[in-house]
């Protein structure tokens, strides 16, 4: 069987409500960014789950890996100043 | 021959250090290994890029194709009667329904080519023959009353196997499920509503509607598989989290719940076996035919060669238009 | 006593659902059956928002007939003679993947712009109508003229393929402008627009995307096909309403 037809594949990003992030829902086989934009609504979309959709192809996607859970990650550890839950404030005080 | 000595003396240190190094690899391996199933229990989810043992990524690949194919394939007997669906509401629930299962045959392809295989050979793998599917889509749906049958029984079935993967080891195996599980119940409801309608019809609707449930029962108790000791592949999918309860344990959890729905509508279960069991708070029941369930499994069921053949015919009827949209968009990017 | 525009306000609003009706019940027939998996869930989708338009307008008449008929009783307990669907769609796609394309675009084209001027109808209910109709509609004429143009402009088979199917399809395009005296009614009353004023419009948004497409408009078209508005359909729709009706005709009495 022929497979050399193969559409290549996008991954799917789809936002909830205005203002949210998008999220990732999955892939679609599509044979160019326009007929995966459509073919994103058609799947994920479906049911009224979103109000916008981005369309990425998949070797595009550039991510960290596992490995630099270490030393992409870690540095953050110690600068817990950066949260405002780090300042303890006087109980009672709300405004702050 | 002071040479010569020394040469043998090198080989041997060489071959000495050759073995260690074979060994120390074999050693990280196994050692690797365990920290990846010890982290299984502690609760990781793995994702695409984490390292695993190749038998938990081929295991992981075997089941989840043969998922997205169940599904696939499950699009042709109900699909069957969408043209004759009886009422405009029923047509379009049905329509819904089976675009649903392309759906989600879609989201578990999707996960399983995180896994290193494309969507193309997989199918090339069901087309041929080489891949399974789940035995039940190879019953025929004769009347209306099995598109019933099928949502309330092979959906019900499915719903108690999916609940329990949405908690699998596999990161984008347990997000696929989580989305099929938000709208699989939809169609298990539909199912049991269409045979509910027909148990309170007419005299026909009422023999059709039984006539359903006594051909398809005994085949969904089939769809969780033999026994966990006749089945080959459970003990690893166990260890991995991949399956979290045994064939049986969730053959009697769908056995109970769905006595009780049957019982609420009027439909006998075709099983003279079956009784509550008071001290089990189980209900017990009959032999399965697992000769049957082999047979068909192998090829030898009512559609097996039917749905293939429908698979093979959509495949190839698509290839020009498949063929046509990749070169259109290759003569864009020439452009 | 039913009033003379009543009659011809129920005629109008089942031209609408019959077509409709018939063209979901064709374009259902490929799930399961499609050339790749999204397009099953993408056609999927157009069956079920043309089936939702049929039922929109089967209700409204049965409003207008005023006798408790539902929406059931127009898609499954009339006859050939009866149903008021163009002939094109009735046309069967024979695992045509193209000549079903190029029938959506078609209909698609002339329903974006019939929908465009329902929604000024001084009818509220089809103006509601067509309002939710038209976001549906301009969408399947988004995804099958991509798909004329990616089958005309693709592979040399594909070309010769949709180029056919073009043809075949061609002389069933004069029925979309055809109107008779329950239009004219209609048209008086400002309930309904005249459809012949769309087609210069019609032929323009076809043209685009032919012309992309690399395609070619037939010249030499002698018979055109005729007929739906006064239930004279071809051959095919029998066999579509004998496989459609026939569980409500065996069971009348049966509620599903």
């Amino acid at each position: 069987m022929n497979s050399n037809h193969q559409w290549p594949t996008w991954e799917v990003f789809t936002q909830k409500k205005q203002g949210a992030a998008h999220e990732h829902a999955g892939s679609v086989h599509a044979p160019d960014a326009e007929m995966a934009l459509l073919n994103a609504r058609d799947v994920y979309g479906r049911r009224q789950e979103g109000v916008n959709i981005w369309v990425i192809p998949t070797n595009a996607i550039i991510a960290s890996t596992p490995e630099d859970v270490g030393a992409f990650f870690d540095p953050a550890n110690d600068k817990m100043y950066r949260s405002p839950n780090f300042f303890k404030t006087a109980d009672g005080l709300k405004t702050i | 021959m002071c040479r010569k000595l020394l040469s043998l003396i090198l080989a041997k240190l060489i071959r000495h250090l050759g073995f260690m190094d074979v060994k120390v690899k074999t050693d990280d391996l196994s050692a690797k290994e365990t920290a990846f199933n010890d982290s299984i229990k502690d609760g990781k989810v793995i994702e695409p890029k984490d390292w695993m043992p190749e038998k938990y990524r081929k295991q992981l690949l075997r089941m989840m194709s043969q998922h997205a194919h169940s599904e696939v394939v499950g699009m042709l007997p109900e699909g069957n009667w969408i043209t004759r669906a009886p009422s405009l509401a029923r047509k379009a629930i049905l329509i819904a329904k089976v675009q649903d299962e392309a759906g989600h045959g879609l989201y578990i392809y999707s996960a399983a080519e995180t896994l290193g295989m494309d969507r193309s050979e997989m199918v090339d793998q069901l087309l041929s023959g080489k891949a399974k599917y789940s035995s039940i889509f190879n019953y025929p749906t004769l009347t209306w009353a099995d598109i019933g049958a099928i949502g309330w029984l092979v959906d019900g079935a499915a719903i108690v196997n999916q609940t329990v993967l949405a908690k699998c080891s596999y990161g984008p195996y347990s997000r696929a499920m989580l989305r099929i599980c938000r709208e699989e119940n939809f169609h298990n409801k539909q199912g049991y509503q269409i045979l509910a309608f027909l148990m309170r019809g007419t005299q026909e609707q009422k023999e059709m509607a039984q006539d359903a449930m006594n051909r398809w029962w005994w085949p969904s108790l089939m769809m969780f598989g033999p026994s966990d000791k006749d089945s080959p592949n459970s003990a690893d999918l166990l260890k991995w989290k991949v399956k979290l309860y045994t064939n049986d344990d969730l053959r009697q959890r769908f056995i109970d719940r769905t006595v009780v729905q049957a019982e609420a509508i009027g439909l006998k279960v075709p099983d003279d076996k079956l009784k509550w069991n008071e001290e089990t708070r189980h209900y017990d029941f009959g032999e399965i035919n697992w000769e049957e369930f082999f047979q068909v499994i192998n090829g030898n069921g009512p559609c097996n060669k039917l749905r293939l053949k429908q698979r093979n015919d959509a495949h190839s009827n698509g290839q020009w238009v498949r063929e046509a949209a990749k070169a259109y968009s290759e003569k864009r990017k020439a452009n | 006593m039913m009033t003379e525009l009543n009659t011809a306000l129920i005629e109008y609003c089942l031209r609408i659902a019959d077509n409709s009706l018939i063209h979901a019940q064709r374009i259902a027939d490929w799930t399961g059956h499609g050339p790749i998996l999204e397009e099953d869930i993408a056609m999927s989708n157009v069956s079920l928002d043309l089936i939702g338009q049929a039922r929109g307008f089967y209700t409204y008449a049965s409003q207008l007939e005023g006798n408790g008929k539902s929406e059931d009783f127009y898609a499954f307990h009339r006859g050939e003679r009866d149903f008021r669907n163009r002939l094109m769609v009735e046309q069967p796609d024979l695992k045509d993947f193209g000549f079903t394309m190029m029938k959506l675009f078609f209909n698609g084209c002339f329903d974006y712009l019939i929908f465009r001027d329902l929604m000024k109808s001084n009818d509220e209910t089809i103006s509601g109508l067509a309002s939710k109709s038209i976001k549906e509609v301009t969408y399947h004429v988004r995804h099958a003229g991509d798909w004329v143009v990616r089958l005309g402009d693709g592979t040399e088979e594909s070309h010769q393929r949709i180029q056919k199917s073009l043809n075949e399809l061609w002389p069933f395009t004069n029925e979309l402008f055809e109107q008779n005296e329950v239009d004219e009614l209609l048209i008086h009353n400002g309930a309904a627009f005249n459809k012949k004023e769309l087609k210069a419009e019609w032929e323009a948004m076809v043209n685009e995307i032919i012309t992309k497409a690399t395609l070619i408009i037939p010249s030499d078209s002698t018979y055109f096909y005729s007929g739906g508005i006064n239930g004279v359909h071809s051959e095919h729709l029998g066999f579509l309403l004998a496989e459609m009706q026939y569980l409500p005709r065996m069971y009348p009495d049966a509620i599903w």
